[in-house]
């Protein structure tokens, strides 16, 4: 819709009105509440700025101990041993990794796919409600998602997923190895059911907010139903759907509970095998914390806090780069 | 719309008001009494924290003893052993409670003078296992345990488990080695007992709360462990007796210094503390492996750590009050909840503690 210069007077018209009327009589009022309730808003800016402040401060003067006394090494070494007082996390930070990666891996797809349908395919009627379920997995505890991992897919990850794996795709370098049930891959799985929600529900909101007169037009000349999903459900959405993933890769490498419950805890040499037991740098910290007492041990843990926070705060900043850069190339798509 | 405006004076009000009262509650909690010695002591709360192994014996124990005479509430926080003595090391409480002694280093570190261990129950740790197809009890040694734990013997049908074990069969299965993944004092004691019974384990990976296992499934807590025993077929894992009791496990039979197999309970766990010679004067001591031909090998003690020169001198006296009432009246209190009551010559060593605590110049317990 274009404006006509009619319109664009009338809209001068009324700017004049109001700023007469701010400077009438209650003009000093209301400048002076202005200014304190800018204040008032920039103090709650200022709070969550220290608070952001504070807490790498504390991670990081509290993990120079073991910063100085390991350095690099920290990052490489295989043995968290506090009865030598030597730490490393090098198998945490490969739990932490493989697992956000297989669950990224599996729930990237099925979350979309499953957005597509709830959106392009389901009847009205069902579409709300599948929509009610898939978000009602968001809100389960993920301790609650633990026990179910711990008690229910692990045993039978153990009794009877692993062997099978093993005897039907044994000759992958994944499925190999002695398998315990618990361990990478009741992680990895646990992952993704907590993730795969938060894909779809994003992915699914996006694409809602696709115009239905795109899809009318491409379909008018004679697209099928994967050509309007391909050119231009999944172009239009794609910037909403990357956000939603990024967030899901940072809820997958900062879960704690469910993971903790699931992974095995024990520090084995890095290899491909899914069924080695592991550690995650989060649950090093939920594990050793109360038993960690002053000194190399704690600030060890503190250090894979800052761990933790370093790497969230890397995938932040990558995701907010490429959102910007995918939506200034479709901004761009749209006007040639 | 300026009505939305009248609640900043109420709150400001109330504000104010909660300020008043919390100023008043610092006055009256601030005004300690200064009566006589036979009198009780004016502090009514003490704060704790530190050890879950400890926690269902405290929980019993802190709901009777604010009914005793001259009792007092105890707010006991399960925290670990390891952030109790954290805890006391920063005067957040005034007492912790450990399941394996301070170690010189962290004593070293005291911001208020010596700190004292007392201690205050006993536990045991049992070996449980997951094998289909055997009746009664698996006999084990300290050796052949370090060596399962250590990866050396690696299926069940070793020679090894099986000349320990004539007229049993024994599965071609591998072990699946549990163990507590958090730091707890169940691995304190148990990982002690394999540093006092296999060098090879005291020298490549030691005792302590937590440990870098060299394998195995690690699960959080004792139910975590027992739990994944249960599913695991072909495991082996540590638990608390506790749960070995309560939930009716299989368990092992552990061969004991005098070279006699024996079931944990608590009257071996008894016969271990009873039968340990050369105790240390500060009670820093762990009773693994101790002789007796009943003494059950795998026990170790838990202990309350308290500031033996105490700043308030009336909080000094119902700390000094309440460690006494829990190693003497409280013992009663043990059995029930599947722990060992103190053997009789650790409570004279208590006693003897608990009398060199000072509140000022003169002792704080003004008992017996």
């Amino acid at each position: 819709m274009k404006t006509t210069p009619l319109m664009q007077s009338n809209i001068a018209a009324q700017a004049r009105r109001v700023s007469a009327l701010t400077r009438r009589g209650t003009r000093g009022k209301r400048r002076l509440g202005d200014i304190i309730f800018r204040n008032f808003t920039l103090l709650f800016v200022l709070i969550t700025l220290a608070l952001v402040v504070g807490v790498a401060w504390i991670l990081v003067s509290y993990s120079l101990p073991t910063i100085t006394a390991f350095g690099f090494s920290f990052l490489t070494n295989q043995a968290f041993d506090p009865v030598h007082n030597v730490f490393g996390v090098a198998p945490a930070i490969f739990g932490t990794l493989v697992t956000s990666c297989f669950a990224i891996i599996f729930a990237v797809p099925i979350g979309i796919g499953a957005a597509i349908f709830l959106v392009e395919f389901c009847p009205l009627a069902l579409r709300s409600m599948l929509a009610f379920v898939m978000e009602l997995l968001v809100a389960i505890p993920s301790v609650v998602i633990g026990l179910w991992g711990f008690l229910v897919l692990a045993s039978w990850l153990n009794s009877s997923g692993e062997p099978w794996l093993q005897s039907h795709l044994g000759f992958l370098p994944f499925f190999r190895g002695q398998p315990h049930g618990l361990g990478l891959l009741a992680a990895g799985i646990v992952l993704v059911i907590m993730i795969l929600p938060l894909i779809i529900s994003v992915s699914r909101e996006v694409m809602l907010t696709v115009p239905q007169s795109q899809r009318e037009a491409l379909l008018a000349l004679g697209a099928t139903r994967w050509e309007v999903i391909r050119h231009v459900v999944l172009p239009a959405s794609r910037v909403g759907i990357m956000g939603g993933i990024i967030l899901a890769l940072g809820r997958a490498l900062g879960e704690t509970m469910a993971v903790t419950m699931v992974i095995g805890n024990q520090a084995t040499k890095p290899s491909a095998s899914l069924f080695d037991t592991g550690y995650t740098l989060s649950s090093v910290i939920a594990n050793q914390f109360g038993e960690a007492t002053q000194g190399l041990f704690l600030s060890a843990l503190l250090e894979a806090g800052l761990l933790v926070f370093l790497i969230t705060l890397a995938t932040n900043v990558l995701a907010r780069w490429l959102v910007a850069r995918m939506g200034r190339m479709s901004i761009g798509g749209l006007n040639t | 719309m300026f009505k939305r405006w009248h609640i900043a004076p109420l709150l400001a009000a109330l504000t104010l008001l909660s300020m008043l009262f919390s100023a008043c509650g610092g006055a009256s909690s601030a005004s300690t009494s200064t009566n006589g010695a036979q009198s009780c002591p004016a502090t009514r709360t003490l704060n704790g924290a530190g050890s879950t192994f400890d926690g269902p014996l405290f929980s019993k124990l802190f709901t009777v003893y604010p009914g005793v005479k001259c009792g007092a509430n105890v707010n006991y926080q399960l925290i670990g052993s390891g952030a109790g003595i954290n805890d006391l090391l920063n005067q957040l409480v005034d007492f912790g409670a450990t399941d394996a002694p301070m170690t010189d280093a962290q004593l070293a570190k005291s911001p208020n003078g010596p700190i004292i261990h007392i201690p205050v129950t006993l536990g045991a740790v049992a070996i449980s296992y997951n094998l289909s197809g055997i009746n009664g009890h698996l006999k084990l040694t300290g050796a052949v345990l370090a060596d399962i734990f250590m990866g050396k013997v690696k299926t069940w049908n070793d020679p090894e488990i099986a000349g320990l074990n004539p007229g049993v069969t024994l599965p071609n299965q591998n072990i699946t080695v549990v163990h507590r993944s958090d730091g707890s004092g169940t691995t304190g004691i148990f990982t002690h007992y394999l540093s006092a019974v296999s060098d090879d384990w005291k020298t490549k990976v030691g005792a302590a709360t937590t440990v870098n296992w060299p394998l195995g499934v690690g699960a959080k807590g004792n139910p975590g462990v027992a739990a994944a025993i249960k599913a695991t077929s072909g495991s082996i894992g540590y638990v608390e007796l506790a749960y070995v009791v309560a939930n009716n496990f299989p368990y092992a039979l552990v061969q004991n210094a005098a070279g006699n197999y024996v079931a944990p309970s608590l009257d071996g766990a008894k016969a271990d503390a009873a039968n340990v010679s050369d105790i240390p004067a500060d009670l820093r001591f762990y009773i693994v492996n101790a002789p007796g031909n009943d003494s059950y090998p795998i026990s170790g003690f838990s202990w309350m750590i308290v500031y033996q020169n105490q700043s308030n001198p009336d909080k000094g006296r119902a700390i000094a009050n309440m460690l006494w009432w829990v190693t003497h009246d409280g013992q009663s209190y043990a059995s029930a909840l599947t722990y060992v009551p103190l053997p009789g010559g650790i409570v004279t060593r208590d006693e003897a503690q608990i009398k060199s605590m000072k509140c000022g110049n003169t002792p704080c317990y003004t008992g017996k």
